[in-house]
């Protein structure tokens, strides 16, 4: 694990209380138990965990895709749990990069059309967009690959092409779910680092939820998470 | 415009996806609309003759039916009546040329008062008097004399099915001396023959008339002076009937106007068909893509964002079959109307049709796709998600 440049910053993610309830039937589940976690900005976290610990759930609540039952959230000073739906996506578009296990690249679109996709809501012109997702996919190092559609891509160039897409509105915050739980060992390391390089030399602050130990080591905090309530390796 | 423009790749996109099935729908809304933009194109064709009948001209025929005549010594008593400005007989003569099926509407008048009951038509004056000078002359309509290369002059051996000459004959050589035009619009294919030279070259019921149009001197009086007509008649072997010749050609429109409610009944079901049809292809869409509107809205798009993505998707779709389906229902308009312009001049899609069918491809895509686009809407990120 590679020493944290961000101990001496502020919180960018500030959690406390986090109670994440699922109703099945008449049965409660409690997936997050009154979970209180601070992120520092520029900050490079792994959170490890079994399957079903709620890694996945607390990375929703983070990124806006879900509220919580009860407890606060606040990202950059703000409430994420109070937003309406509305400004919750606007939120997301503007501060807040998703980068999924299975990549979910659009299959119709080519890599620079995926690429543009949230560009499509901002007030960019054609040219501005383009632009933008040019030097997206150049620091992936997908240049050359802009007009291919995803099944014309390896697994690592898909997800690059899915990092590209979460890094070319320039959010502060990245959200990684399983980054590399699709890849083979080779590709995963690529894509690691290209994470490490988006932390270390644009700043940019990264969640990471995984299996793999090697990853985790990638990260310079690692918290372990398990049935709902959080430990952290020293 | 440059707003919604710019989502054109992502909507073109969704429609690639499945290109059999895309194509199959669109083809689909392509019938549809085809058969929309034909059944226009006949109730215009048959309304065109309604349109252009005036309101100050009445029509005057026996009162059992227009198939029965009526003696001509009734122009001199009708021309007394107050109110009637000009008097002209007419009468199916039932012509046709070189061919049974090219049937030309033929009517014989007197030139003089056609001309002033008429004052749409225009002719130059010298072919004018040619035409008044030559009882064997006629008066032809520029669609038909086109349609034959008939030039001033020429001698052309007119049949009629219903009458015939003194010495047996059934043709009837007539001269072109006069080439008509309807700069606001109408039927050019007729032709006017002297009455004077059709009675007495016919053979049988001489004498007598098919009918006669009235030009009245004031609109607010025809109701009258058609009134006025009958009650002179009635009592007579040969009562009448008068009325506008507007009221005419609808009710003779209207015999034959159920095609056009059978047509537009069937035009109906097709589009109810058509709904059902684009509603279940994107329906399907949507249920196929559920993990990409979940990226979508993680991305940032809105709930409403991807509800109005859903509908123009739809609306492309009908747009795009509707588009070409009233491409082709004008294209066939345009190959057809040598051969239906004997049968049914102005033939072809109107304006209004196609405002509206783009209102009707609106309507259609916004109802088939209201259904998905609202499931869309209430789709939950983390639930769509999960979906492969």
């Amino acid at each position: 694990m590679s020493a944290s440049p961000a101990a001496a910053a502020p919180p960018i993610v500030r959690i406390r209380d986090l109670v994440k309830e699922y109703r099945r039937g008449a049965e409660v589940l409690r997936v997050l138990d009154g979970l209180s976690l601070d992120i520092k900005q520029g900050d490079f976290v792994a959170l490890m965990g079994p399957s079903g610990s709620g890694k996945s759930t607390l990375l929703n609540l983070i990124g806006g895709l879900d509220r919580p039952t009860s407890g606060s959230l606040e990202v950059e000073g703000l409430r994420v749990d109070q937003l309406t739906d509305a400004s919750l996506g606007r939120w997301r578009a503007d501060h807040v990069g998703f980068i999924f296990q299975m990549y979910n690249l659009l299959p119709v679109l080519t890599a620079e059309r995926n690429v543009e996709l949230p560009l499509l809501l901002t007030n960019l012109s054609r040219e501005q967009r383009m632009k933008r997702v040019a030097a997206a996919l150049s620091l992936v190092g997908l240049t050359q690959r802009a007009k291919h559609r995803p099944r014309e891509l390896s697994g690592g160039q898909e997800q690059r092409v899915g990092i590209a897409r979460a890094i070319v509105t320039d959010p502060t915050l990245l959200l990684c779910d399983e980054p590399t739980g699709d890849l083979d060992r080779k590709s995963g390391d690529e894509v690691l680092t290209l994470l490490e390089a988006l932390n270390d030399e644009y700043g940019k602050t990264i969640i990471m939820v995984t299996h793999d130990p090697h990853a985790a080591e990638r990260a310079h905090r690692v918290i372990h998470l398990d049935k709902g309530t959080l430990s952290e390796d020293s | 415009m440059i707003g919604v423009a710019k989502y054109l790749p992502l909507l073109a996109a969704s429609l690639r996806r499945k290109r059999l099935r895309t194509f199959f729908t669109v083809a689909s809304i392509l019938v549809a609309f085809l058969l929309f933009g034909l059944s226009e194109s006949m109730r215009f064709a048959l309304k065109a003759g309604v349109e252009v009948a005036g309101a100050d001209r009445l029509l005057t025929m026996h009162k059992v039916s227009f198939t029965q005549l009526l003696p001509a010594s009734y122009e001199n008593r009708i021309r007394a009546i107050d109110g009637v400005e000009a008097v002209t007989p007419q009468t199916w003569f039932g012509g046709w040329f070189q061919d049974e099926r090219n049937q030309i509407p033929t009517f014989p008048s007197d030139p003089a008062t056609y001309l002033r009951i008429y004052p749409e038509i225009r002719l130059p004056e010298d072919q004018q008097q040619a035409w008044f000078a030559d009882r064997a002359g006629v008066m032809v309509g520029r669609g038909i004399a086109d349609l034959y290369g008939w030039q001033l002059g020429d001698t052309v051996p007119l049949k009629s099915a219903i009458w015939r000459r003194e010495d047996g004959s059934e043709t009837w050589d007539v001269t072109v001396r006069a080439i008509y035009d309807l700069p606001d619009g109408g039927d050019t294919r007729q032709i006017v023959m002297h009455q004077e030279y059709f009675d007495e070259a016919k053979l049988q019921a001489k004498g007598l008339i098919g009918w006669y149009v009235i030009k009245v001197d004031s609109v607010d009086r025809a109701q009258k002076v058609g009134r006025d007509i009958d009650l002179m008649f009635a009592n007579s072997p040969a009562e009448t009937k008068t009325s506008s010749e507007r009221a005419m050609a609808q009710s003779f429109v209207n015999q034959i106007g159920n095609i056009g409610a059978i047509l537009s009944a069937i035009v109906g079901a097709v589009f109810f068909t058509m709904l059902l049809v684009t509603a279940n292809t994107i329906a399907q869409s949507v249920r196929e893509r559920t993990n990409e509107l979940g990226v979508l809205k993680t991305l940032g798009f809105s709930n409403p964002g991807v509800m109005g993505l859903v509908l123009a998707e739809s609306v492309l779709l009908t747009t795009l079959g509707g588009l070409l389906g009233m491409l082709c229902a004008w294209w066939l308009g345009v190959q057809f109307e040598p051969v239906l312009k004997q049968y049914l001049p102005g033939f072809r899609v109107p304006l209004d049709a196609f405002l509206k069918a783009v209102a009707i491809m609106l309507a259609l895509g916004l109802v088939a796709g209201a259904v998905p686009a609202w499931q869309a809407m209430r789709l939950r990120i983390v639930e769509a998600l999960r979906r492969e």
